[in-house]
């Protein structure tokens, strides 16, 4: 519906070292069950068309994501409008398994830090080896961002998108503007 | 006088001239000079005055070590305090003031201390002030709080930005020095992620003053050599002007990035606190000189000798025209070659030591026409503000004057210290080296990490390797094992061949003479920063202070901000001799980070301002703010205490809310509310061990209230269950409690009940949730249309999936007001463009927003109780007439069996009540009821306190809840609550329930 609209409006900024911006809204399902049970691989599968990640990791088809979140969870990201549609398919692929899938898609804000100097701004937040050899686009990361729970992956080599609390929104437009302000690369990776 | 060479100088650049001020005086130095260097190429030799007798003192060394240059830097929000000028690079504008001293350096009154040190021994403070004991606080502490200490603090908002920064390596080497630099190219060639940290801005540490040759090359050569190499190396990061200052468990090491304190009008931040995980640590820190303990070794002029070299060769600036030299080592003979060498004076040599033979260096300064008087010492060092001689000993006797010699300044070597700090961090051990007299690490025993296996290495000087030849030895083995430690397989090469110069053995000496008399004793210093003398160690000795940690607390040797670099191994010589006990057996205190003091401004990082902490905003908070909120912080988010209109108080803004929604209708932001999913064939039976009452029981389509407690029985949280399906329940939380019980659930799911099925998952940001509230509650649904919300389609306690006004919503009939009530849950992202659609629908209906002291009081006037303010973590739901939420049907449930404890189950716990004032005054909050007697401490006995008081205005007076003694038992009695202003109040005890006690509102 028209009425649904991102916690920062789409805000952007682009006067530091790398390009802050807030993404649309994404949606985005959790889904919690035993990721090992055939019947819930072949369920996700079936219902997501993406392969299962290992641990770290993101894969991709099209425009649906599954990410790694925890041994019993995982994060599902497909577009905004049809959330309804593919958290219908699911529950009813995993309805004879014990499993969890809810809609989280309006509890995230997302943002995106891109530029040359993207890894910088993130470790600087991140207690994360994000050396270029380490943290790669298909990798997935849940850890914090300064004082916030937070996670990431790399569409692109110089580009971050992170997820955090909608509430945090405005903190986090804030933190990424700081760890980016002027003069401020690290120039360590 | 100290003056500005013509010649040598090999960090200036001195086409560049740098203007700068020290106390009002505008000086000169050249770009590439110390403050410390630039202050002496100025002659401006006395810097400060020291801590506690306010003596003159001078620039002593050249580096981190320097105890008495400490300076307050900058004004305004660019001020900080205890600055070494011996590394603070000079930039153009430098504004430094000296500390310590009032009314001027020149002249200080405080002097008079050193007049009366006799008076003043170590331990004077303790024994002075402590009788009588009331003076201390109010008299002694602050007179002496005002004539002691060091720089001030800050005052106004520090203008400058600081962050944090994350790295990981495979092997961190500590010290850009020769050593560290092969240590690190060492452990590269292996493949190993290496970051080099160098505190100051240059590479190669003292090898370039010192000189010498590697593999037949002059070593600044080399070291150029080896920063070009390793800058190549894609695996390896170079960081100058970051110091390593700490070492922690895991390979944890905090380094310190000074990026602008050289620069300061540059962009970016001013500090980076570099928070690294080391799969191995190379500690290459090199050494520190220690001073010689004779009397007047403080006094401005006497300097390290290796300073005075530094001074020379780095900066072209020299510290007297006439310098002596006193040394118990070969090293101090190169200052006196240097000085030499540079055109200038050096009357003398004094040797403590007796050599049968000379040494290279010793016949390289015979040879260079320099006279040397082996055996002897300094009695005394002349002058006051400034050295003007020495007076000349036997090192051996009690310090008869042989003979008097003019010079404005003496180098002084008593050896060298293996700068050990970061190798003791996290728990390596030391050694003594009889030989160098001096603690090295016992590389056998060095700090383990989690799998048991060392994680740090010492390489070079810091390990007790002096020459070249191996120095750079251990630094390649060093490197090598390092990067075999973290899994690399360090590439065949072998050590490169390092210069070797035959040197004499150094000979220990503690005092100067040896048999110094009381009155030579008296002045000489150990720790120059807090004014610690060889007499005050050896008095605490005497005193029976035979701890070396009790020693340095007694006399504070070692506790200023340079944590004793200079003094303390001179220090526990002195004690161990006292104490009549070899070196090893008194030890040495603990080494703690930070190395040296890092600003509060890096720890803090990036968190000020806006981002000092991270405020929750709901998907409505603009409007809040817009639309007059008067924020209140509930945990970290920011909920509306009152909308405040224009012209009005916050309390009549309070007071027409509460009667708005009691008569018309009022909206809350209730998105802050925890909401909790909770699935599975086992929820029932999960959520009936987490709640003190049942929820299996609960059909889909209803809520209900429920209690929950932690496992020693208090009530933790409360909130209203909803069950959506057969297996799945949303769990509505507190405000503050939404992630700590999804944490408590994930915590027995994970370690208790980890077989039972149940899945949770916090969705409570995914619903913005607005409490429609009041008699035209219902009106304003139907205005908006859709659902059926009448009394029969959606009865109390029931919730509904539907749609109002085109918004997909879940509707919970449930009313923490007394009153018609729905809580209505939408998508977070259409939060406002409800929010907005229900403000329109009630326009005609009277609505108006009310903030969460509005919630209080229609609460309290229903006896709801409020998580926190009648709960305060030892309240149990037997205190407050919660009996009915507890199951006894259930074979168990979190706080059940706690319940049975004797303190919990006994009569005499006070108990929930409503109290009203005699009067219609509102109680002060926490007020305590008072009884007859008094305790043990002589105070009044208590019997209730208040736990929530307002003032009702649907009821025109004070209404309150409180925990009393016996309370249901009382109902009419009248108790007294003391306040803080000294009224007495007086409360009538009565029901909890003030306000439609049939519950009549909102049963409609």
């Amino acid at each position: 519906m028209s009425n649904a609209v991102s916690a920062m409006h789409g805000a952007t900024w682009s006067d530091g070292i790398a390009d802050i911006a807030e993404a649309p809204l994404q949606g985005m399902i959790t889904l919690r069950a035993d990721m090992k049970d055939k019947a819930v691989k072949k369920a996700i599968a079936a219902a997501t068309k993406v392969e299962m990640p290992g641990p770290g990791q993101a894969n991709g088809v099209g425009d649906r994501g599954l990410c790694w979140m925890s041994p019993d969870e995982f994060l599902l990201l497909c577009p905004y409008d049809t959330v309804a549609a593919d958290l219908a398919r699911i529950q009813t692929a995993l309805a004879k398994t014990h499993a969890l899938a809810v809609n989280v898609s309006d509890a995230r804000a997302l943002f995106r830090v891109s530029g040359p100097a993207a890894r910088d701004v993130m470790a600087k937040l991140a207690p994360v080896d994000l050396s270029p050899a380490v943290f790669q686009p298909g990798m997935f990361r849940r850890t914090r961002l300064a004082q916030v729970a937070a996670a990431f992956w790399m569409p692109n080599a110089d580009t971050f998108q992170i997820v955090c609390f909608r509430s945090h929104a405005q903190y986090m437009f804030d933190l990424l503007k700081t760890a980016a302000r002027k003069g401020s690369k690290v120039g360590a990776f | 006088m100290s003056t500005r060479l013509a010649t040598h100088g090999r960090l200036l650049n001195k086409d560049r001239a740098i203007r700068f001020t020290f106390n009002g005086k505008q000086l000169k130095g050249f770009e590439g000079d110390t403050l410390a260097s630039a202050l002496l190429a100025n002659d401006q030799m006395l810097v400060g005055r020291s801590f506690k007798y306010h003596r003159p003192r001078g620039i002593v060394a050249a580096g981190v070590e320097e105890p008495n240059a400490l300076v307050n830097l900058g004004v305004e929000g660019h001020f900080e305090p205890n600055q070494r000028a011996t590394t603070t690079e000079l930039f153009e504008g430098l504004l430094a003031t000296s500390q310590n001293h009032w009314p001027s350096l020149e002249f200080d009154v405080g002097a008079i201390n050193a007049k009366l040190s006799r008076f003043m021994p170590a331990g004077f403070y303790y024994k002075m002030f402590i009788h009588p004991r009331p003076l201390w606080k109010h008299v002694y502490e602050p007179f002496i709080r005002q004539a002691a200490g060091l720089g001030q603090a800050p005052k106004g908002r520090d203008f400058d930005s600081y962050e944090h920064f994350y790295p990981f390596c495979d092997v961190l080497v500590i010290g850009g020095g020769i050593a560290g630099l092969h240590a690190a190219k060492a452990a590269a060639q292996s493949g190993a992620k290496v970051i080099v940290l160098e505190q100051t801005a240059h590479w190669g540490g003292r090898a370039p003053v010192d000189g010498g040759e590697v593999d037949g090359k002059p070593v600044d050569n080399v070291v150029d050599e080896l920063i070009a190499e390793l800058s190549e190396m894609e695996n390896v990061t170079l960081r100058a002007r970051t110091m390593g200052a700490g070492v922690y468990d895991h390979g944890y090491v905090l380094g310190y990035e000074r990026l602008t304190d050289h620069q300061p009008d540059a962009d970016g931040p001013r500090h980076r606190l570099w928070r690294i995980r080391a799969g191995q640590v190379v500690t290459a820190t090199g050494a520190i000189e220690r001073p010689l303990s004779f009397a007047g070794n403080d006094i401005p002029g006497v300097m390290l000798a290796s300073a005075v070299r530094d001074y020379v060769v780095n900066y072209g600036v020299c510290a007297g025209d006439r310098t002596v030299v006193v040394t118990n080592n070969d090293d101090a003979y190169r200052t006196a070659i240097v000085l030499k060498n540079a055109g200038l004076t050096v009357p003398v040599i004094l040797d403590a030591r007796s050599l049968s033979e000379d040494s290279a260096l010793v016949a390289e300064a015979k040879a260079a026409g320099i006279r040397v008087m082996m055996g002897h010492g300094v009695s005394k060092v002349l002058g006051g503000k400034r050295v003007t001689g020495v007076a000349i000993c036997a090192q051996a006797g009690e310090g008869a004057v042989l003979e008097e010699v003019a010079c404005d300044a003496v180098a002084m070597s008593g050896g060298w210290s293996p700068v050990v700090h970061l190798w003791s961090h996290c728990g390596g051990k030391l050694i003594w080296d009889n030989n160098f007299a001096m603690f090295r690490p016992d590389v056998d025993k060095a700090p383990k990490g989690a799998d048991g296996a060392p994680f740090v290495s010492p390489a070079g000087a810091a390990n007790g390797h002096f020459g070249l030849m191996e120095l750079l030895g251990d630094a390649h083995a060093m490197g090598q094992g390092a990067a075999k430690a973290a899994g690399f397989e360090p590439k065949r090469a072998s050590a490169p061949e390092g210069s070797c110069v035959d040197q004499a053995p150094m000979a220990p000496v503690w005092l100067m003479p040896q048999g110094a008399s009381v009155a030579l004793r008296s002045k000489s210093w150990l720790d120059y920063q807090n004014d610690v003398k060889v007499s005050d160690v050896q008095l605490a000795a005497q005193e029976g202070f035979e701890s070396v940690e009790h020693a340095k607390r007694y006399t504070t040797l070692g506790m200023a901000t340079d944590q004793g670099k200079m003094s303390n191994i001179n220090g526990l010589a002195i004690l161990s001799d006292a104490l009549n006990q070899p070196i090893p057996q008194t030890g040495t205190t603990t080494f703690r980070p930070p190395y040296t003091p890092i600003s509060m401004g890096a720890i803090g990082g990036e968190a000020r301002g806006d981002v000092f902490q991270p405020i929750r905003r709901t998907p409505m908070h603009d409007w809040h703010d817009a639309n007059g909120a008067d924020w209140e912080p509930v945990g970290q988010w920011r909920r509306p205490y009152a909308f405040v209109r224009s012209g009005e108080r916050v309390h009549d803004a309070v007071m027409r809310e509460v009667r708005n929604t009691r008569e018309h209708l009022g909206l809350l932001d209730a998105s802050t509310l925890g909401k909790i999913i909770v699935k599975g064939p086992d929820a029932g039976k999960f959520l009936d061990m987490l709640y003190t009452n049942v929820m299996s029981t609960l059909k889909p389509g209803k809520c209900r209230y429920g209690l929950m407690c932690s496992e020693n029985g208090f009530l933790v949280d409360d909130g209203v269950v909803a069950r959506i399906d057969e297996d799945t329940f949303l769990c509505h939380t507190t405000t503050g409690g939404a992630e700590s019980i999804h944490a408590h659930m994930e915590e027995w799911l994970q370690t208790e009940w980890w077989e039972w099925k149940v899945y949770v998952a916090n969705v409570t940001e995914q619903y913005a949730q607005i409490a429609v509230v009041g008699p035209n509650a219902r009106k304003a649904l139907e205005t908006l249309g859709g659902m059926d919300v009448s009394k029969e389609a959606l009865g109390f306690m029931e919730w509904a999936d539907g749609s109002l006004g085109g918004f997909d919503v879940r509707v919970y009939r449930i009313s923490f007001s007394g009153e018609l009530s729905y809580e209505i849950a939408v998508r977070a992202s259409e939060g406002q463009a409800f929010w907005d659609a229900l403000m329109a629908a009630g326009e005609d209906l009277g609505v108006m927003p009310y903030g969460t002291e509005a919630l209080h009081i229609l609460r309290a006037e229903k006896g709801f109780i409020m998580i926190g303010d009648e709960t305060d973590g030892t309240v149990i739901p037997q205190d407050l007439g919660l009996h009915w939420a507890l199951s006894k049907k259930k074979e168990d449930y979190l706080g059940k069996r706690a319940h049975t404890r004797t303190h919990m189950s006994d009569p005499e716990r006070w108990q929930l009540v409503g109290l009203e004032t005699l009067d219609g005054s509102v109680l002060p909050d926490g007020a305590y009821a008072v009884a007859a007697g008094t305790n043990a401490n002589g105070q009044k006995n208590v019997q209730g306190r208040v736990t929530s008081s307002y003032h009702s205005p649907n009821l025109d007076k004070g209404i309150a809840m409180g925990l009393v003694l016996h309370g249901p038992d009382r109902m009419g009695e009248v108790i007294d609550f003391p306040g803080t202003d000294g009224k007495t109040y007086q409360a009538k005890i009565v029901s909890a329930v003030f306000y439609d006690p049939e519950g009549e509102k909102q049963n409609v």
